[in-house]
C-alpha cells in the first residue's frame, strides 16, 4: 500500500521532471519574447526622450540614428522659454489633482451605497453608471460650453475641473464596487457591535481598507484630466494664463511643419508626472485591478 | 447577512434606514445630474433646433426644426461612410487590443520575475503616456522624412497618413499600444487571483494544459474578460484625440473621420451645432444599444450586478 503511494509519488515527480525538462526551452523562448516585446513597447518612449535631447540637426535628418553623441538641452530651453510654460504645468497639475481627490471621495461614498445597501432602484442606478460611461464627451462640449458660460466659469480652471469630475465618476464608482465588496461584512457587524457610529465605520475602517482601490481608480481620473485638450481648447478661449499642458504642446505641433524637438521635449515633460504617478501606484494598481473584477 | 440586517433595521427604522444610501449617493447624483445628465438633455434639445453661429451670438432666434437635422445627416452619404468606418475601426481596435493584451497576460504568467518586470514596466509606460504625446511620438516614428520606421522597413518617403487605410492602421497601432496594458494587467491580475490549489488539483486529476484553460481558467476569468471587453468597446468607439491629432482633424478630405471627430468638426469647425449634436445623439444611442445587449447577456448568464 505505502510502497504503491511512494511509487505513485515518484511517477508524478518523474513526469514533472520530464515536463520541466521539456518546458525549459519553451520558457526560455517565452522569456526572450517577453524581453523583445518589452523593448518594442518601450521603444516609442525611448525615441521620445532621445529626440528631446537630440540637437536640432540630428532630429531632422534623413538618417535617424537610435542614439545621440551630443545631447543638448536646446529643445527643453525652447519649451520652457515659451510663454508661461511653468504656469501651464502648474495649471494641469491643479486640475488633475482636484479631479482625483474630489472624484475619489464622491465615488467612495457612492460605491459604498451601492454595494453595502439594498434599496430600490439600486440595479437601475448601477446600469445608469454604466450607461453614463458611454456618453461621448466630445459631443457634450457643445452644451457644456453654454453651461460653463452661464456659470461664469469660462476661462477658469473650474471649467476644466467640474466636467472632468463628472466624467470620471461613473468609471470610478464601477471600479470601486469590487474593493468595497471585498471588505468582509463581519467587520462591519463587529464595528457596530463595538459601538462605532456609521460615519466612524465609514471613514476610520472602510476608507483605509478601500484606499488601495481608490489609488487604482484615481489613475484613470488623473489620466483623463491630465490628457484633456478638448475642454481646454474649447473653454479657455481668451485667458491663456489658464491654459494647460496639452495646449502648450500643440503650439509646437504644426501639422505642416512641426518643431519635432520642441514637441518631443514638451511630450517628455508632460509624460513624466504620469509615469511617476504610475510607478508609485504600480503595485496597488495590479492588485487593485485584480480585486476590482474578482468579486 | 447584508440583506438580513437591512430587513431587520428597516422594520424598526424604515425611513432612517432607507435614506442612508441616498445620503451617500447624493454628491455623486448631484454632480452627474448637473454635469452629465443635464448636458445630455441639452444636447438632445439642440439637435431638434436650428442652431448655428447666428443663434449662438443671439443674432437670430432659435427655431424648432423637429427631426430636420436627423433627416439631413441620414441623407448625407458622408455620414454613412463615417459610421461604417467608425464601427470597423472600433471593432479592429477592440479585437487587436484584446488579443494582444490576453496573449501577453498569459506570457507574463510563464516567465520569471525579471522579464515579467521588464514587460510590466514597458506596458505601464505605454499606458501612462498621454494620448496627445503618444500620438505625436507615433507620428514622428512613422514620419516619412525623419522617422526610423520607414528607414528600417526600407519604405523611402512613403507617407502613412496619406492613404486612408494606412492612416487608420497607424492610428490603430497607437491605440493598441496605449490600451493593451489595461487588458494585460487586468487579465494577468485575474489569472494570479485563481487559487493555486485549484490548478494543482486539476493537474493532479490529470487535466491537460488545454483542459485546464478551457474548463478551469476560462470560466473563472469570464467576469474579467467581460469587463475588459465592454471597456474596450466603450473606449475604442470614442477614440478622439488620436484621430484628431494624428490625421490632423480627420485626414485628407475627411477620409479618416470617426463619428466622434465628425460631430466635433460639424459643431465647431462648421458652426453647425445642431448637426453636431444630432450626430452625438446617434452615437450615444448606438453605444446604449451595445450596453443593453451586454447587460442582457450578463442577466442571461445569471450574473449579478
Amino acid at each position: 500500500m505505502s510502497g504503491n503511494v511512494v511509487q505513485r509519488v515518484q511517477r508524478v515527480q518523474g513526469v514533472r521532471g520530464v515536463r520541466r525538462f521539456v518546458r525549459r526551452p519553451w520558457r526560455l523562448a517565452a522569456e526572450v519574447s517577453a524581453l523583445v516585446i518589452a523593448a518594442v513597447v518601450a521603444f516609442p518612449l525611448y525615441w521620445m526622450v532621445l529626440s528631446a535631447f537630440k540637437p536640432a540637426g540630428e532630429i531632422e535628418s534623413s538618417e535617424p540614428r537610435p542614439w545621440t553623441l551630443e545631447p543638448s538641452l536646446d529643445s527643453f530651453r525652447r519649451v520652457f522659454g515659451q510663454q508661461e510654460f511653468g504656469r501651464y504645468f502648474l495649471n494641469s497639475l491643479v486640475v488633475a489633482c482636484s479631479v482625483v481627490v474630489v472624484s475619489a471621495l464622491i465615488a467612495f461614498l457612492a460605491a459604498t451605497a451601492v454595494t453595502r445597501f439594498r434599496f430600490r432602484f439600486r440595479t437601475t442606478l448601477l446600469i445608469m453608471f454604466l450607461v453614463a460611461q458611454m456618453v461621448p464627451v466630445e459631443a457634450l462640449t457643445i452644451p457644456l460650453f453654454f453651461q460653463m458660460r452661464d456659470f461664469g466659469l469660462l476661462n477658469t480652471l473650474g471649467s476644466l475641473i467640474l466636467p472632468h469630475i463628472a466624467f470620471s465618476l461613473p468609471f470610478a464608482i464601477w471600479m470601486l464596487r469590487g474593493f468595497v465588496k471585498a471588505v468582509p461584512e463581519a467587520l462591519e457587524e463587529a464595528a457596530y457591535i463595538d459601538g462605532a457610529s456609521r460615519s466612524r465605520f465609514l471613514w476610520q475602517i472602510l476608507f483605509p481598507l478601500v484606499f488601495p482601490g481608490l489609488v487604482a481608480t484615481s489613475v484613470f481620473s488623473f489620466i483623463s484630466a491630465w490628457n484633456d485638450f478638448l475642454f481646454a481648447k474649447s473653454f479657455i478661449i481668451s485667458d491663456t494664463s489658464q491654459s494647460t499642458l496639452p495646449m502648450a504642446l500643440l503650439v509646437f505641433y504644426k501639422p505642416d511643419d512641426p518643431d519635432w524637438g520642441g514637441v518631443m521635449a514638451a511630450s517628455t515633460v508632460m509624460t513624466i508626472p504620469v509615469l511617476v504617478f504610475f510607478v508609485l501606484v504600480q503595485r496597488r494598481l495590479v492588485s487593485g485591478l485584480g480585486g476590482a473584477v474578482k468579486d | 447577512m447584508r440583506v438580513g440586517r437591512g430587513l431587520s433595521r428597516s422594520s424598526s427604522r424604515p425611513l432612517a434606514r432607507s435614506s442612508v444610501p441616498w445620503l451617500y449617493l447624493a454628491p455623486a447624483l448631484v454632480v452627474l445630474g448637473g454635469l452629465l445628465l443635464y448636458p445630455v438633455y441639452q444636447l438632445g434639445l439642440i439637435s431638434f433646433f436650428q442652431y448655428t453661429q447666428a443663434q449662438v451670438s443671439g443674432g437670430q432666434p432659435t427655431t424648432f426644426e423637429g427631426l430636420a437635422n436627423y433627416r439631413e445627416i441620414f441623407s448625407d452619404s458622408q455620414f454613412w461612410q463615417v459610421l461604417l468606418a467608425t464601427v470597423l475601426f472600433a471593432a479592429a481596435c477592440v479585437v487587436s487590443t484584446l488579443s494582444v493584451g490576453c496573449a501577453l497576460a498569459v506570457l507574463l504568467t510563464r516567465v520569471r520575475a525579471l522579464p515579467r518586470l521588464a514587460l510590466m514596466l514597458a506596458a505601464l509606460g505605454a499606458w501612462a503616456t498621454p494620448a496627445v504625446t503618444g500620438s505625436t511620438v507615433w507620428l514622428l516614428l512613422f514620419d516619412p522624412d525623419f522617422g526610423p520606421v520607414n528607414r528600417v522597413l526600407g519604405l523611402g518617403d512613403h507617407s502613412w497618413t496619406y492613404g486612408r487605410l494606412s492612416a487608420f492602421l497607424l492610428v490603430l497601432l497607437e491605440v493598441v499600444w496605449c490600451s493593451f496594458p489595461f487588458v494585460m494587467v487586468t487579465v494577468y491580475a485575474g489569472i494570479r487571483a485563481v487559487p493555486a490549489e485549484v490548478l494543482e488539483a486539476a493537474s493532479l486529476d490529470g487535466a491537460s494544459q488545454l483542459r485546464v484553460w478551457r474548463s478551469v481558467l476560462a470560466p473563472m476569468l469570464r467576469p474579467i474578460l467581460v469587463v475588459v471587453t465592454i471597456q474596450s468597446v466603450i473606449w475604442d468607439f470614442k477614440v478622439f484625440t488620436q484621430i484628431y491629432v494624428m490625421t490632423n482633424g480627420g485626414g485628407i478630405a475627411g477620409q479618416n473621420l470617426t463619428l466622434n471627430v465628425y460631430a466635433y468638426q460639424q459643431a465647431f469647425a462648421s458652426s453647425q451645432y445642431s448637426l453636431g449634436s444630432a450626430i452625438g445623439i446617434v452615437m450615444l444611442l448606438i453605444l446604449l444599444a451595445v450596453t443593453l445587449v451586454y447587460l442582457r447577456l450578463l442577466r442571461r448568464q445569471g450574473e449579478e450586478l
